[in-house]
Order: structure tokens, then sequence, then C-alpha cells
């Protein structure tokens, strides 16, 4: 009860403060907020940033995927070749599948996350503490956690296989250079990145559970399972499906630890779709190429995100 | 109410304000009133290359005390976000006045994009008969220059004469004696040669070495300018060299996934005994004051061993790095170019005494106070059969990307010496 109270609460405050000035009534507002020029004024600055720097050049990219252009000199137009090119392209291939193998794993840490934050949000001690661990690897910036990675997974002198060499390992793997291995060893880090973000999401929706429901179910007789599985899960199924899609999202346009720790590299074992995009525009210098790569890459994002909205979609949305 | 109305509005206004400025913030000019400016963008930022960003402020400020009303306006980037850089401003045709290319393959589409002015003017007047021979000419193209190098490196092999001497080893002269020094490390549990090959063009040096003494000193170049074939079998065998290196455990573990900065740290650390890199690294074998002396003292180097009697010693791998450009399209070309003029000649005289740069320009060696490192480099540069670039850069972007690609692929016994070649023969004959 108390809790709910209190969040009411907070709506309301926050909404006062939206009318900010003063003793605009509410009437006043609505007032502003139907003359069409008004709103097209508040509306104008967002959309054209966004117009300019997202949507402009993503029809460009497609554009110049189009084009035989080195990035320096003349474009000459070239029709769909770079597209079809680009379909019968194992490397392309190869490097989609090693970002959807990302998005796989990303999706199934999720589950962890959900466990560990249902953990956290039960009352344990320290479980402030605790958040707050989870949640330093999200400030740290990206290119600072490569280096960190680069360095425990140093084949002679990291911190990895020091201590498998401890434990009697006797020939710990080069982590980065086994073109078996570097796929995987790379992943480690980059779900480490981001546990804290949906670890932070997940807790905040299940701090929003009025404790109310919590407690009618331990009432009737609910054991904590129950009352995870049964309660807190399916009130919580509208944020979990939004960070499916972050994550899958996310995954598939993955770039910045790559890039930094191994380039793609070795062979190509580690080149997921944006890495190889640039690495065709940037290092063989072929921007058409690398903008019809990239265009893909929009492609498959919309198409595999329309996908997980129909698949998790349901009709009802479980209120109590 | 009136008054709250008019906040709104006012907001509104000092919104759209606001937008309207950020989009039309200035192009600075390139000349205001009498001065001009003359921008030149370097890639020697204070923090990792202290001595070179120096040197070049050193140059700035003479430039400008020589030319009143001109005057340089200065950007720094590290390398990598340099060429990202570069390349970005180009496509909108906002490169600086004067900037910093390296030659060949990268240097092509920008000369077929018309982006750089030719500076064969210069060479013919200020600074005629002043390069190393073979240097300017790595940033021509149709018989027309493009740029002037500043550095000049060649690749040697430095080692450790400590470890070697620990185990009685001595510098190697064939392949086979390399084998042996290799074993013996192994057998002492010394890792023998550093490398990262993360970046590619370190392994590149290694099978451009092969190649060299197998097949003699031209055979890359003509298979890559196309007067000769990638298949040839000098070519396919130095690939089976390079793998029956990596076979026999002669570069540290996980070599594929290091960078070049962590193979040199192994070296520096004493934790491998040799390691291949250009003279570019000779400050921290000589003058560079944080590596301890005792590891400095105990470096040395030889040349790339011959292979099965054949071969020359004296044939290098190595290059101009990079060079200054004057863009084509520059308000102010004609100070550009005195400037990058008055940049060669000065940073000649500075980069090898204050920097440790072994610049381009010709160089007397005993006129000048140097390490004994030095002065044997630059004996060698004089007595040099041949100098072969560096493979990447000789190729085109393309191509080069396949090398490297596939310089790792080999490293890392991923195809076999047929496979390697081919590869190289299918990119190269593509662009043909």
């Amino acid at each position: 009860m108390k809790s709910s109270d209190k969040r009411k609460g907070l709506i309301l405050t926050s909404g006062r403060s939206f009318s900010i000035s003063n003793d605009m009534g509410l009437n006043e507002m609505n007032k502003v907020m139907s003359n069409k020029w008004v709103i097209t004024l508040y509306v104008l600055p967002a959309l054209l940033l966004i117009a300019v720097l997202v949507f402009i050049p993503l029809i460009l990219t497609g554009y110049y995927g189009l084009m035989d252009w080195d990035g320096v000199g003349e474009m000459n137009f070239i029709g769909l070749e770079n597209y079809i090119t680009a379909i019968q392209d194992m490397k392309f291939w190869d490097s989609a599948w090693h970002s959807f193998l990302l998005a796989i794993f990303s999706t199934i840490s999720l589950v962890i996350y959900l466990a560990i934050s249902l953990i956290l949000a039960s009352k344990i001690k320290g479980a402030d503490f605790l958040r707050k661990i989870y949640l330093i690897p999200m400030l740290l910036s990206s290119v600072a956690i490569a280096q960190l990675w680069i360095k425990v997974f140093n084949p002679t002198n990291g911190m990895l296989n020091h201590i498998l060499m401890v434990l009697g390992v006797e020939n710990p793997p080069a982590w980065l250079a086994d073109t078996s291995i570097v796929l995987f060893a790379i992943f480690v880090p980059i779900l480490w990145q981001y546990a804290g973000f949906y670890i932070l999401i997940y807790y905040a929706a299940l701090k929003n559970i009025p404790e109310s429901i919590i407690e009618a179910a331990r009432i009737d007789g609910a054991s904590p399972l129950q009352i995870a599985y049964r309660i807190k899960l399916p009130l919580i199924m509208g944020i979990v499906k939004v960070t499916i899609v972050l994550a899958v999202v996310g995954s598939l346009k993955y770039f910045d630890l790559i890039y930094v720790m191994t380039g793609g590299g070795p062979n190509g074992a580690s080149e997921v779709m944006a890495s190889y995009m640039y690495k065709l525009a940037f290092s063989s210098k072929d921007f058409g190429y690398g903008s019809a790569i990239g265009f893909l890459l929009l492609v498959i994002t919309l198409i595999v995100t329309i996908v997980i909205r129909k698949i998790t979609a349901s009709k009802e949305e479980i209120q109590y | 109410m009136k008054g709250k109305k008019a906040i709104t509005k006012l907001v509104i206004l000092l919104f759209s304000l606001v937008f309207v400025l950020a989009a039309c913030s200035d192009d600075d000019a390139s000349s205001d009133g009498d001065s001009k400016v003359i921008k030149f963008m370097h890639l020697w930022p204070e923090g990792s290359s202290k001595t070179h960003y120096e040197i070049v402020n050193g140059i700035i400020e003479d430039f400008e005390t020589d030319n009143p009303g001109v005057k340089v306006d200065l950007e720094v980037l590290s390398n990598e976000q340099y060429k990202d850089k570069i390349q970005v401003l180009s496509t909108s045709d906002e490169l600086p006045d004067v900037g910093m290319t390296w030659a060949a393959g990268y240097l092509e589409p920008y000369v077929n994009g018309n982006k750089f002015a030719t500076l064969d003017d210069l060479l013919e007047g200020d600074l005629a008969d002043s390069f190393v021979a073979g240097t300017a000419e790595a940033y021509a193209l149709d018989g027309k220059t493009y740029g002037l190098p500043l550095e000049l490196n060649i690749a040697t092999i430095f080692y450790n004469k400590a470890i070697f001497e620990e185990y009685g080893l001595e510098a190697p002269e064939t392949l086979e004696e390399l084998e042996q020094v290799i074993e013996t490390l192994n057998d002492n549990g010394v890792a023998p040669i550093a490398l990262g090959n993360k970046d590619r063009w370190t392994g590149s040096l290694w099978y451009m070495y092969l190649a060299d003494r197998i097949g003699g000193s031209d055979v890359l170049t003509k298979a890559i300018d196309r007067s000769g074939s990638f298949e040839d079998p000098a070519l396919v065998q130095a690939a089976e060299e390079v793998q029956n290196l990596v076979e026999m455990d002669a570069f540290v573990k996980g070599f594929n996934g290091l960078a070049d900065e962590e193979a040199k740290s192994m070296f520096m650390n004493e934790q491998a005994a040799m390691y291949l890199i250009a003279t570019w690294d000779l400050p921290n074998y000589t003058t560079n004051e944080d590596v301890p002396q005792e590891f400095r003292d105990s470096v040395g180097y030889f040349h790339f061993p011959t292979v099965d009697g054949k071969g020359d010693m004296n044939s290098f791998v190595g290059g101009p790095g990079v060079g200054l450009f004057v863009a084509e399209d520059s308000d102010v070309k004609e100070e550009a170019k005195d400037f990058v003029s008055f940049f060669v000649q000065e940073w000649g005289e500075k980069s090898v005494t204050e920097a440790g740069v072994i610049p381009a320009t010709k160089l007397d060696a005993n006129s000048l106070e140097l390490p004994q490192m030095y002065v044997d480099v630059l004996n060698d540069l004089n007595s040099a059969s041949n100098l072969t670039l560096f493979a990447d850069v000789q190729m085109s972007p393309d191509a080069a990307q396949v090398h490297l690609d596939m310089i790792q692929a080999i490293f890392g016994n991923e195809v076999t010496p047929e496979e390697f070649t081919k590869a190289h023969e299918d990119a190269l004959s593509a662009e043909e």
C-alpha cells in the first residue's frame, strides 16, 4: 500500500514540475498544446536533429551502396552490384553468424541478469553494495575495458593464464590468437560490460512491483520461488521484452571491443558485421561496398527486431 | 497571464536561435586580413611522441618568424584517428592545406581523386638532390610526386646480446643458424622471437624478408606490380618457411592475438630474445632515458639471414614512413609549398639528433654526434643494395587487406602455402 502511494506521489510531483512555470494551470497548458503551430515548434528541433543526424545518413548509406567509390575520388553508379556481391560474400555471412552468436549469448545471459536482480531486489544484506559493483563496468569506456581484458587474456603474462597455470593447467590457450576460441573469449567482456545495465533495469522494474501483491501471495502460502516465477516475472514481462530487443539489436550492431581487442582477427575469426563494414570502408578503401554492408546490417537488424516483437507479442498486458 | 505567454515565446525563440547559430557556426576563413593561415595536421601527439611534437612546434615557430604574415594552424591526432579523419575530410573536400600521408598504395585514391597537389617543382627547386634515392619516388604516381618523405626506415632483427651470451649463441647469418638459435632458446625455456601479429604488417616483414632471400630482391615487387606472378615458386617457398618457423615455436605464444606494442614490451622486458622491427625503434635501444641503460646496452641488431645460401644480406625491407602532402584545392597553395619545403629541410637536421629519427633527406653521419647504432644503420643504408617497400604499402588498399589477412592465416596455419599465394594472385590480378 505504502509504496504504491509513494509512487503516485512521485508522479504527481513530477507532473507538477512539468508545468513548471508557476501557476499556469492545466487548462492554459492544454490551450497552448492544442495550437498546431506550437506543437510544430516544439517538435521541430528534435525532428530536425534526428532527420539530419540519423535518417538522412541512413538513406545516404543505402545510396552509397549503389556506387563504386573509394571514399575519396569519383563515384560511379553500379546499381545493385555491391548488394549482390555482399549476399554472395562468405566473409560477410561469417561475420553475420558471429553477430548472431553474440545476440544469442546476450539473450541467454539476460536470464542470469534477471536471476541476479531477483536476488538483489529481495532485500538481502549488502544488496545496495552489490548493485553498485555490478554497475561499475558500465561506467568504464569500452576502450578501457578492452585494454583491461587484453591484459587479462595475454597468453604469457595475463592474469587468466597465470591462474590456470597455478591450478595445474599445463598449456593454457592463447585466448585471442586461437581462431576456435577467440570469439567466445571476447564475448566474456562484452557480456560483462552490459551486465550492470540490464541488472539495473530489472532491479528498478522489480522494485516497482507493489509490496502489497507480494505480501498477499505470501499470506496465501506461496514460496519465494513461486512468487518470483508466478508474480514478479509476469509483472515485469513488458520490461523483459524490451531488454530482449535491446540485447539483440545491440549485439547485431556491436563493434567497440571487437575492434580494439582483435580488429576482427585472427583472419576474420572474430569479425562481426559492424567491424567487417568498417574494415571494408576504411581499410580496404571500398566505401561503396562498405556502405552496402552497412545498409544490409540495418535491414537485418530491422527484420530481426520485427520478428522478435512478433514472437514476444502477447495480447493482454498482465496487471494485478 | 500575458507575462507567461511571453516567457514561452521567448524560450521558443531562444531555442530556435541556438539551433540556427549551431547550424551556421563559422567556417574559419583561411585568410583573415593580411595574414594567411596554413592549416596543418600531423600525427605525433604530445603524449606519445613528445620529441616529434616539440620539433614540429619549433619548426612552425621558425617558419612563422621567417614568414611574417603567415600563420600555421595546427591540429594533432594520433595515428589511427588521423587516418580516419583525413579520409572523412577528403570526402567533404576539407583537407588541411598541409598534412601527412603514406607512400604508394595509400596515396593512390587521393591522387586519383585529385586531392593532392604535385610537388615536383619543389624537387626540382629548393629540394633538388636532397632525398635518399628511392624515398621520394615512393610518393610518385605516373611520374609525378605527391608527397615528400620525412622518415626512412629499414627493418632489422634486434636481439638481446645478454641472452645470446648466456646460452653461447651468436648472431646467425643463415636461416639454419637462426633455426639452431631458436632451438637452443626453446630448450632453455626462453621465447625466441617477439611478434605481435594482430597488427599483421609485423608478420608481413618476416614473409617479405624470406621472399627476398629466397627469390631475390625483386620477386615480391614484381609480383605486386604485375610484371611477375605471386605464384612464383620462391613466394610459395617463403610461405613454407614461415610455417616451418611457426612449427618450431619460433614466435612467442599467441602471437596472432598480440599487438606489436605487446610484443615489443616482451622484448624490452627480456622475455623474448629477438624482435624484427624497423629502425623507428632505434631510440628505445639507444637514447631513450625511460628504458634502463642496462637493457639498451645489451641490444644489438643483425641483418636478416640468408636462406639456403641464397640472398643478399644488404637487401632491406623498409621504406619511407610518413610524408607531407599539400592539398590540391588549398587557398594558400604557394605558402603551403614553402612551408613543406622549409619543414623538410629543418626536419632533416633536427630529427636525427633530437628525436632519433632517420630522415629521408641525405645526411652526413660523421658530421653529427650520434650513438654507435645510428652510425651503423646510416652506414648500412649507404651500402644497401636494395630497398623493398613494405608490401602492404606497395599494394592498393584492397589487395593490402587480402595480404594482411593472409599473413595472419599463414602464421596461424589456417591455409597452405599454395592457398596463400593463390589468394594474393587472385586479389592482385583482379585489379589489373
